[in-house]
């Protein structure tokens, strides 16, 4: 039963989206101001239609939860000796749950957009509903007939084949739903966009509505950064945090975009400026989210990362790509212009520095997704490429550092126009830093270029974060603006610990006998022995290593080489020493011939302040929410008691006797 | 109303994503990488006798006179086994096969010939995989076609099964 109500109420959330779709278009035929009367239904189909899809998430995790193995999916991806815990993160660990929670997610987000928020004129809203309901349409389609979760067999399984203790791991039971989340959050600035779009409703109130779906997916996509990037850190066992591979990259590419699109809305709600680009970048977040489910999903790109990959699959979601990303560029291009051009600024203006942050993050997006696509434009003529580190890393920061440079000066400037000449100490002040520490940094060493600028600007970026709490009364400061101050910030920390990284990594790669000892930095590890370990499913060799720094009480690391049989894989599980200034990071490889084992340690000074980092921006995020919303709800009871004041005083009108002539 | 051409460009550069995407999902994915270094000439090398009953390779024995096959194999690896009749097969009609044994000990190699028949004119022992990296094949086995002239004029990734016999038969002949 219980998988049948599911696909029932996935059905029915489908019909439902058609009806939101067509009574959200009627309202586009209303005059301005009144209410077509089929338009009414567009609001509560989408909150009827977010209880069904998420009920329908509810009846799989349910039927996960017993491992129901007469259901496919759940004999395929499940075992009934599984802790429930992974049978439960089971439920999107696979194709078929991930994209329901997808369309859950996105019903979900319709239904909250449709039932809150009132700000909006009914034109706008049903327009922008419409959409929402086009595009959770074709996601329905795409789940109910090629990918249907609920699916039956014939006769029920006796047992489940998903035991892989590969996907029992809690940061791949974590980041994804968290990314995923974030993308399709995305959504709804993508249908606010269009919405505002066809009624040409691009002004601030728009953009007041927009600001808090833009930062909920940012915050979410920026945890699900760092949680996956430091998931691949400690799993992968190659010592790196991030690798520019395609999956990686499809999560950076709407993280880019939404970063972009998150202070270009704030120029369109303070200044009214930045309209047909705030609409630009609403359409092209939501893309990349949706570029990035095809190139993962299809396996037109080769990755790290294994997915079930299924051609006709992603044959269905580049259809739906043509229909969404195609059409909102049609009616982009036709509608466009139509939108006045919003007000003027100076260069030398917080506009202005916004502005430049956005190309430069629009450049950086440009050379993440030419380099992402490249492989796949240069094999169209049978080459074969892979696109690594060396194109990434310096084109990527032929943009970043000037736009790092600008985000330190751009809080502090004025809107409309400013005088660069008032900042002369905070310029003088960041440019010393900038230098003063790549001095004193090359004065010790020789270290690689990219790394070095990278110390520099983060002290600077470090500093000009907090520039702006500069003479102004802390107690007073709205909450939002802390929130930038911490994402900034926390920009800093993070670029910090990759230049650390970078910069001062230490490896050694050295064939030890057991007993031996290797110096790395202060460290001194030692073999003690390596034994044969086993597991569920899995034989494993693990190498007892005794590290003492500078001579103080040695802790044991136990790096892994493991064997899997069912799949047949092998995999290293690195070891991790953490202290406040860094991490050791061991790796067990092969004996030798004469006995020796190959073992690999990394010492990486600092390089955990690159997921702080990435926390810290996630917390600024969440503070600028919670800021927006505590300066929303202020506005909204103040608009209340206005009234209930307005209307008490009209009754006391009534009341008193009207004074005789 | 402002009409410009420049909004269009998002939707054409999308266009031609999609044409390439739809284009790539339409083809048999082929996973097997093939090497650049067909059409050139031999790396240089010079490898030890693989096990003591036949002399090792180096580049100047596949120079001259004719084609020769070089074969990269292993005695650790399962499909060599499989392509091991083919092989026997090739030698019978006159080809000269110069293998290279990967990662390999003496006495496994003599082992496995001893059991599975031995083709090979002589045989190097590659023990870091220097030289399979150097001519570009990414795993065992492989087979390639060298020119007289000591020129790489095929690559047959993959074990060698019957029907592939005929198409290393002709390779060899265009490379004359």
């Amino acid at each position: 039963m219980i998988p049948e109500i599911g696909l029932a109420a996935l059905w029915l959330a489908a019909a439902l989206a058609v009806l939101q779709m067509v009574s959200g278009a009627f309202a586009l035929k209303a005059a301005e101001g009144a209410v077509n009367p089929l338009a009414i239904y567009a609001r509560p189909a989408a909150v009827v239609q977010a209880f069904l899809a998420v009920l329908a998430f509810l009846m799989l995790l349910w039927s996960f939860a017993i491992t129901d193995l007469s259901i496919k999916l759940v004999a395929s991806n499940s075992h009934s000796m599984k802790p429930l815990l992974y049978k439960l993160t089971g439920t999107w660990g696979n194709h078929e749950g991930s994209m329901l929670l997808w369309v859950g997610v996105l019903a979900l987000s319709g239904g909250l957009l449709a039932g809150f928020e009132k700000r909006l004129p009914e034109r706008t809203m049903g327009a922008t509903l419409a959409v929402q309901g086009f595009v959770a349409l074709g996601f329905y389609a795409f789940l109910l007939l090629s990918s249907n979760p609920f699916e039956r067999l014939p006769v029920p399984a006796a047992e489940g084949t998903g035991l892989n203790p590969l996907l029992q791991d809690i940061g791949l039971a974590i980041h994804p739903p968290t990314l995923y989340a974030g993308y399709v959050g995305l959504s709804v600035a993508f249908s606010l966009a269009m919405g505002a779009l066809l009624t040409n409703q691009v002004n601030p109130s728009f953009a007041r509505v927009l600001r808090p779906w833009v930062l909920g997916a940012w915050v979410l996509l920026t945890f699900g950064i760092t949680a996956g990037s430091y998931w691949a850190y400690y799993e992968l066992g190659w010592g790196g945090w991030w690798f520019w591979d395609p999956v990686e990259n499809a999560s950076l590419m709407p993280w880019l975009a939404a970063t972009a699109l998150m202070h270009s809305v704030s120029v369109l709600a303070a200044r009214d400026a930045l309209r047909t680009w705030t609409i630009m970048l609403g359409v092209l977040a939501f893309s990349m989210s949706m570029l990035g489910t095809f190139l993962v999903r299809s396996g037109v790109l080769t990755s790290v990362h294994a997915f079930a990959v299924d051609p006709e699959r992603g044959a269905f979601i580049l259809g739906l790509l043509g229909l969404y990303i195609g059409g909102a560029f049609t009616i982009f291009a036709l509608r466009a212009g139509a939108v006045a051009e919003g007000k003027r600024f100076a260069i030398a203006s917080r506009e202005g520095a916004l502005v430049f942050n956005n190309v430069m993050l629009s450049a950086i997006l440009a050379i993440v997704l030419l380099g992402t696509l490249y492989p796949l434009l240069t094999e169209v003529f049978d080459v074969r490429v892979s696109v690594g580190p060396p194109y990434f890393n310096p084109a990527g920061a032929i943009f970043a550092i000037p736009m790092l440079l600008v985000m330190a000066v751009g809080p502090l400037l004025r809107w409309k126009s400013d005088k660069p000449a008032r900042l002369q100490f905070e310029l003088a002040l960041i440019a010393a830093l900038v230098i003063g520490v790549i001095a004193l940094v090359s004065f010790f060493g020789q270290f690689p270029l990219l790394p070095l600028l990278g110390l520099g600007l983060a002290a600077a970026l470090a500093v000009a974060a907090f520039l702006p709490l500069r003479g102004r009364n802390l107690a007073r400061v709205p909450v939002a603006t802390w929130g930038m101050v911490l994402a900034h910030f926390g920009i800093a920390v993070s670029l910090f610990g990759m230049a650390c990284e970078g910069a001062f990594s230490q490896e050694r790669l050295a064939a030890v006998a057991p007993g031996g000892t290797e110096q790395i930095g202060d460290f001194a590890v030692t073999l003690e022995s390596v034994t044969p370990v086993a597991g569920p499913n899995w034989t494993a060799i693990e190498a007892r290593l005794a590290v003492s720094r500078d001579g103080g009480e040695p802790v044991i690391l136990n790096p892994q080489a493991r064997n899997f049989w069912s799949p047949p894989q092998s995999t290293s599980e690195s070891a991790l020493l953490t202290r406040w200034d860094g991490q050791l990071y061991a790796v067990i490889g092969n004996q030798a011939e004469d006995g020796r084992w190959q073992i690999r340690v990394w010492w990486k000074p600092f390089v955990t302040f690159i997921w702080y980092g990435g926390l810290l921006i996630a917390l600024g995020g969440i503070l600028a929410i919670a800021g927006r919303v505590k300066v929303d709800v202020k506005r909204r009871a103040a608009v209340t008691k206005g009234a209930e004041r307005r209307a008490d005083v009209e009754a006391l009108d009534v009341a008193s006797p009207v004074p005789a002539e | 109303m402002r009409s410009r051409l420049f909004l269009w460009v998002p939707l054409a550069l999308f266009a031609f994503f999609a044409g390439v995407a739809g284009y790539m999902l339409t083809q048999e994915k082929d996973e097997f990488v093939e090497s650049t270094m067909i059409g050139q000439p031999l790396p240089d090398f010079a490898l030890d006798p693989a096990f003591g009953g036949l002399p090792g390779a180096a580049k100047g024995d596949l120079v001259g006179g004719k084609p020769r096959l070089l074969n990269i194999w292993a005695s650790w690896c399962t499909p060599c086994i499989a392509e091991a009749p083919q092989l026997e097969a090739l030698q019978a009609r006159g080809v000269e096969i110069v293998g290279i044994a990967i990662r390999d000990r003496p006495e496994d190699v003599a082992n496995f010939l001893g059991r599975y028949g031995n083709p090979y004119a002589r045989i190097g022992s590659d023990r870091i995989s220097e030289v399979q990296l150097a001519i570009g094949s990414s795993g065992v086995p492989e087979t390639f076609v060298i020119d007289a002239k000591g020129v790489i004029r095929y690559q047959h990734i993959g074990d060698i099964r019957p029907e592939h016999v005929a198409v290393l038969l002709e390779e060899l002949e265009k490379a004359r």
